[in-house]
């Protein structure tokens, strides 16, 4: 498969990890669901967090993302201290979530074009990102609204791939498709890092995610473990 | 900020054009609440003539909770408006686009409403330039304050049924100045109208700040 299109910058140019996070305490509702979390991601990889529900796999993406604030410790992504500033990394992560983040009275390709817009990007990306996730043709000019979820999730992610960014961030990406539509994630993914962005994927189907990865972490009880699986 | 603003009111419109919201449930509903206010005032007695410009900026009001709750839900849905926050749009352009898009959706709904006091209550529209600047000026206000308001909702549990009860107590200086205006225009006394537009004018400033300067923070607590 094709490289993505690269993105406008590639990772940190320090040189320094693209997600380093030290002794991360995060707060959901005034519960700590992580406490005291520790990760390093490299330029390149593609690590993949796996852990029981609850054990903070999500939120650790969430706080990547600069979705959820850190309440103590130290975190940086792309180079931006997240504690200080987590709004400014935004535009450089992409993140697929439970959610799809799409408006069900849109159209697929108004959803996709919105989302490059709205992320300063080309929308000339957007036409082979939909034919690359299997919803260009009649598909695209279908309201959202009348999408089977593994459709919907397609599209989510033809924005991702629209939208191109340096880090990747995909929380149970092969949720809700068929073979077919877990081997395209796949795909999608290789592209990603063979166009040089990092990947971290939260997943429960670790035996397709952990082919994917260069590395393996455990997250437990809002911790993730030091050991780190190096995979062939 | 504008660019943003532009993006996300065309975004906006686009759903409501899709969807009718507006035309095939906010807007029978501003009449029907017309039509009810002259059920329940005896029409013979000229209450409503007295009435109308009251009567017709307190169904703008109930309009308005509408349309900006309308607004919060389609950000709610699939964690769409998160999906903004991620794509790094300016918080201020992101209000300011909302507000315009039920500002829209209030001018057309007005517009409708303006036909239907005539109609409906026999009303005469004695001075065209006072009605207008009083409906643009409490738009602004109304569409601003709703939208602001319908953020700060949205981050609730129990948002929708609290966001009439935080509204409506915010939106009663406009409903006061744009009931005088109105009364002012419909009289043809142009002049009397001059203090309250300039406290729609405050209003819709204020509210315009508020809101472009306060609105990445209630996007990030909800």
């Amino acid at each position: 498969m094709e490289p993505l299109h690269p993105p406008d910058h590639i990772g940190p140019a320090t040189g320094e990890p693209v997600v380093r996070l030290r002794s991360v305490v995060a707060l959901l509702g005034g519960f700590p669901a992580l406490a005291g979390a520790d990760l390093t991601v490299e330029r390149g990889d593609v690590v993949l967090l796996r852990g029981p529900n609850g054990a903070g796999k999500s939120t650790v993406l969430r706080v990547c993302a600069g979705l959820v604030p850190v309440a103590r410790g130290e975190a940086s992504v792309l180079g931006v201290d997240i504690v200080r500033d987590r709004t400014s990394v935004r535009r450089r992560v992409a993140m697929l979530g439970h959610a799809g983040f799409l408006y069900d009275d849109l159209t697929v390709r108004e959803n996709v074009t919105f989302a490059v817009r709205a992320a300063g990007g080309d929308v000339a990306t957007v036409a082979p990102a939909l034919e690359r996730l299997g919803v260009a043709g009649r598909l695209a000019t279908t309201r959202v609204a009348s999408l089977s979820a593994g459709q919907r999730r397609r599209t989510s992610l033809a924005a991702l791939v629209a939208r191109g960014a340096e880090l990747w961030l995909l929380d149970e990406p092969h949720a809700g498709l068929d073979e077919d539509g877990r081997d395209l994630i796949d795909g999608v993914v290789r592209g990603a890092t063979a166009a040089g962005a990092t990947v971290v994927i939260a997943s429960h189907d670790t035996d397709r995610a952990t082919a994917l990865s260069t590395r393996v972490l455990t997250v437990a009880g809002g911790m993730v473990s030091a050991e780190a699986v190096r995979v062939p | 900020m504008f660019r943003d603003a532009s993006l996300v009111a065309g975004k906006d419109l686009r759903i409501e054009r899709r969807s009718r919201v507006t035309t095939q449930q906010i807007a029978p509903f501003a009449v029907l609440v017309l039509v009810l206010f002259a059920f329940a005032l005896d029409p013979d007695r000229g209450v409503l003539g007295r009435a109308s410009a009251g009567l017709f900026w307190l169904a703008v009001v109930f309009c308005t909770v509408l349309a900006v709750q309308r607004s919060a839900a389609v950000e709610v849905a699939d964690k769409a408006g998160e999906g903004m926050r991620l794509a790094g749009l300016e918080p201020g352009g992101v209000f300011l686009g909302k507000a315009m898009a039920v500002a829209a959706q209030l001018a057309l709904l007005e517009v409708l409403l303006g036909a239907g006091v005539v109609v409906l209550y026999g009303t005469h529209l004695h001075d065209p330039v006072v009605l207008v600047a009083t409906a643009v000026l409490a738009t602004v206000g109304l569409a601003c304050a709703g939208t602001a308001y319908a953020a700060v909702a949205a981050s609730l549990r129990v948002g929708n049924t609290l966001l009439p009860l935080l509204l409506l107590p915010v939106l009663a200086p406009v409903l006061l100045a744009a009931t005088r205006a109105w009364e002012a225009g419909l009289a043809g006394v142009s002049s009397d109208a001059i203090s309250w537009l300039e406290l729609l004018a405050a209003f819709a400033v204020l509210y315009v700040a508020v809101g472009v300067v306060g609105y990445g923070t209630l996007q990030e607590e909800s």
